[in-house]
């Protein structure tokens, strides 16, 4: 065995374990933006409403309904740190069982062949 | 840049709609030669994080804001197919869950955002690519560009959806202005945190950064190269030894 199958080899079964604990970390992070950091967004309007309000057709935007009581970032109407905190929480985990299964179902299967760690 | 009902009249809305779909539709076949076990858990987790980072609107002057569109992080990280199903998961999360951004408007925003910010994005990089050394040290700066470029135009496009199916007739050049302008400001800080995210992820585990694979190949090539090298300067050595 040449030094550098011996070096994919110890990467790639270093890699499964920290890979784990890489993806929790990055879940980690997601989380506290979604809901701490979210507390503490500018609450100015986004570019699109401010150009809107400025050019004048803010006024045509209609309110739209949620489905289930996280609507414009609340927790039934708790705007406060801590509700938009909890309806963060709760859109971060939507968004990765949506996507992460969506993309565990189009995966190619088994082992990837083009780009094996180094 | 969440565009809410009654911005864009009917027939503008039902056709960025049937765009929207066929795009989620080549997508997901797109997405199947750049998913595989190890990468599809990074498309949960990079779509997760953009919808975290949405919430979080930075101030851009007076009275405005903007947040990160995240179109040019997903394709560097995850691919530009996978990155259109990223940011058409989050906006349907959003459009659904949070009303942010119109159901009607649904389709535009999957097209502004999901479409147009990811492939003008990957577009740079793709282009990028071409001339810079295949090197990981120019991955990051390579997405902050590419970030930086997605949001103007992105900007730039829905003021053309307006001039065809605005609601209101207003001067359009003045649309355009405003737009374009307002979005180069927040086009610099979804430079900044694409280039944090990305160079952190590319020093920590390169091999899960979609945009780094013909990076790591050379690195491997070369390594190979040297592994070979080294070989044959070995059974030099010991041939001259033996003699």
């Amino acid at each position: 065995m040449s030094a550098l199958d011996q070096a994919q080899r110890t990467s790639a079964s270093r890699g499964w374990r920290a890979g784990g604990v890489l993806a929790a970390l990055a879940l980690v992070v997601a989380l506290a933006v979604a809901a701490v950091l979210s507390g503490f967004a500018s609450s100015s309007p986004d570019g699109l409403e401010s150009v809107a309000e400025r050019q004048g057709f803010a006024d045509r935007a209609q309110e739209s309904e949620a489905i289930g009581p996280f609507g414009g970032y609340a927790s039934d109407g708790d705007d406060s740190r801590l509700g938009t905190g909890v309806a963060g929480i709760a859109g971060t985990v939507t968004v990765l069982v949506i996507m992460g299964g969506a993309a565990w179902m189009v995966r190619r299967r088994g082992a990837p062949a083009e780009d094996q760690t180094v | 840049m969440h565009v809410p009902d009654g911005f864009l009249d009917a027939p503008t809305s039902v056709a960025t709609g049937v765009v929207a779909v066929a795009a989620v539709g080549i997508a997901l076949r797109g997405a199947r030669r750049e998913l595989d076990d190890r990468t599809a858990p990074v498309a949960g987790l990079v779509a997760a994080f953009v919808f975290a980072a949405q919430m979080v609107n930075f101030p851009v002057g007076a009275g405005t804001s903007g947040h990160l569109i995240g179109g040019a992080l997903a394709a560097v990280l995850a691919g530009p197919f996978t990155a259109t199903l990223c940011l058409a998961v989050v906006l349907g999360v959003q459009s659904v869950f949070f009303a942010d951004g119109g159901l009607t408007a649904l389709g535009t925003n999957i097209t502004l955002l999901a479409i147009v910010a990811v492939w003008v994005a990957w577009g740079v990089v793709a282009l990028g690519r071409l001339v810079l050394p295949r090197r990981l040290g120019v991955i990051a700066p390579l997405a902050a560009v590419a970030a930086f470029a997605s949001v103007p135009v992105a900007a730039a496009v829905f003021t053309a959806l307006y001039a065809v199916g605005g609601t209101t007739s207003i001067d359009i050049g003045a649309v355009l202005a405003a737009m374009v302008g307002t979005h180069l400001l927040i086009g610099l800080g979804e430079a900044a945190v694409t280039a944090f995210v990305v160079s952190a992820v590319v020093a920590v585990r390169p091999d899960l950064v979609y945009a780094a694979r013909p990076a790591l190949q050379q690195r491997r090539e070369d390594l190979v190269r040297r592994s070979g090298a080294d070989a044959a300067l070995a059974s030099a050595s010991t041939t001259g030894a033996s003699r």
